[in-house]
């Protein structure tokens, strides 16, 4: 059902996979970005991406250009191609005085975006004449509790959009619309669906909200006994995984305007706690100083620690079949739900 | 629970009777308050420093809580972005166990490095503070550094209550031994 990948010790702040999953990039909390290739069951590294002077933030691998774009906390980022087995930084100057956070390519992958905590979007794209990548600002008064779709139309690259159901006025920069899910924390990450016409984010008050754009930007949030969530992304049209500082990734479903928590994809198997031998329990004694048996160094669900991502790993945000999450327990587990659906009774993708 | 953090003004949860439910009502606020990620400094360039120490910026701070058994048993959990500050008030009953707690916490507070999340002084009001950082978090189980504080809690009354029959007792011998010239 899952498929556990263990890459030492550090955290993992960020990964992203090549198009054909066979190559992964991944960054342990430091300046480095590790590129791994699968050989059988394991994955051996194949390259490291030394540019960055600080922790990277962000990496996103382009599918249909195989090229790399990764940003970190030295306010840069690097857009990394192919040569000759050799990956080949190129710098791009984002013009940010803070550290950059995330990074995102397009999906037709002619410009990427960038987060930063500098309070503006870097909207980079590549200048033919000049060589180089080319960033635009939209500078909006940012808050870090609000989530704003913006227009990110670059008319040097691209034919003129047509209207939205975000909105029908597509300048560059433009704010299209703005939400707020009422809780006042943090948001930690935002996914749109396949169609593009849900947008689901999650923020440190442990909610989930999503607009629906098709049904007039209906707003609906939740908000559970869960911890809060650090990643989301759609594996449906109407069912989303959340991942976060529960350890364990869980699944929504959203139809009309309710979000619904479904169901958790890691269920702990019931331990025997009959099982408290007299054997182990001097056993106990003798190493713990307590003869309980509540002494386990691990958690009961497969990542140790919070996780920080998931990654739709098979199939695509339409119909996804397999997932990965990394965390902070140096873990990258791939979950295949298809199984999960069949194994699980009340767990039901819609 | 982080929701009702950055809501409510600093809250008092009345008084329980054992010690129970008030470890419990703390591992529960605990674990809320140890989502914590990786945040580098907005003032200093290429540092990172505990939000809650430096308090640069109102917007990441979380509205911190107080858990209080009675008035001098207390316990305030101060939450940000990438850090976290517990700070315990320890009963005190009477004159015996404000030195030893006193000495007890100056002993420790000394071997701050050794105990890595402990902090070199006490907030203000409280008798021993921990800070836990994002790195703590990353580096140890956060289930783990859970179980630490409610154990150090557990302990520390028990410990304080030995030690004070300790001096009680030894304190009687002497006088007895003392007394025995006369």
């Amino acid at each position: 059902m899952t498929e556990k990948h263990s890459f030492g010790v550090e955290p993992i702040s960020c990964h992203s996979f090549s198009q054909n999953r066979q190559q992964l990039a991944i960054s342990h909390n430091d300046n480095d970005v590790n590129i791994y290739n699968k050989s059988g069951k394991f994955w051996a590294v194949s390259g490291k991406l030394k540019e960055h002077g600080q922790r990277v933030t962000g990496i996103d691998w382009a599918p249909k250009t195989n090229v790399i774009v990764t940003c970190a906390a030295d306010r840069n980022a690097y857009v990394w191609k192919l040569v000759k087995d050799e990956w080949v930084p190129t710098l791009v100057i984002l013009r940010i005085n803070r550290a950059a956070t995330c990074v995102r390519w397009s999906p037709q992958e002619n410009k990427f975006a960038v987060g930063s905590g500098a309070r503006l979007i870097s909207i980079c794209y590549f200048e033919e004449e000049n060589n180089w990548w080319v960033s635009k600002h939209i500078k909006k008064p940012i808050r870090s509790t609000i989530t704003r779709v913006f227009s990110a139309y670059v008319k040097e690259v691209e034919p003129k959009p047509s209207s939205t159901s975000w909105g029908p006025k597509m300048t560059f920069g433009n704010l299209m619309k703005e939400f707020s899910s009422g809780g006042g924390g943090w948001v930690h990450c935002v996914s749109f669906s396949d169609s593009g016409e849900k947008l689901a984010w999650v923020g440190h008050d442990s909610s989930i909200a999503i607009v629906d754009a098709a049904n007039d930007c209906a707003l609906s949030v939740i908000k559970g006994s869960f911890l809060p969530f650090y990643g989301i992304t759609w594996i449906t049209e109407n069912s989303m995984v959340a991942v976060g500082f529960d350890c364990s990734p869980k699944l929504f479903s959203h139809a009309g305007s309710e979000i619904k928590f479904v169901h958790d994809l890691d269920v702990p198997k019931q331990a025997d706690e009959s099982k408290m031998t007299a054997m182990s329990r001097f056993k106990n004694l003798d190493k713990k100083g307590t003869a309980g048996g509540d002494t386990l160094t691990t958690l009961k669900t497969q990542h140790q620690n919070t996780i920080m991502q998931v990654s739709v790993y098979e199939g695509s945000k339409a119909k996804t079949t397999k997932i990965a999450t990394s965390g902070i327990d140096g873990q990258l587990i791939i979950w295949d739900l298809k199984t999960l659906e069949s194994s699980m009774a009340g767990l039901k993708i819609a | 629970m982080v929701g009702k953090m950055s809501l409510n003004p600093p809250t008092e949860i009345p008084v329980a009777a054992t010690l129970k439910p008030y470890l419990t009502a703390i591992r529960h606020t605990l674990e809320a308050a140890m989502c914590l990620e990786n945040f580098n400094s907005q003032n200093v360039e290429r540092h990172n420093k505990p939000e809650v120490e430096v308090k640069s910026s109102k917007e990441l701070l979380l509205t911190p809580v107080v858990i209080s058994r009675n008035e001098k048993e207390k316990v305030l959990i101060e939450g940000s972005i990438n850090s976290l500050r517990i700070s315990i008030g320890v009963k005190q009953s009477d004159e015996i166990e404000k030195i030893l707690c006193h000495k007890f916490m100056r002993f420790m507070m000394m071997r701050a490095e050794n105990f890595v999340v402990l902090r070199r002084k006490p907030v203000e009001g409280y008798d021993i503070s921990f800070l836990i950082t994002n790195f703590h978090t990353e580096q140890m189980f956060k289930h783990k550094l859970l179980d630490f504080i409610i154990h150090f809690m557990e302990e520390i009354d028990k410990e304080i209550n030995e030690m004070k029959l300790a001096v009680n007792s030894r304190a009687r011998l002497s006088a007895e031994e003392f007394l025995k010239r006369f």
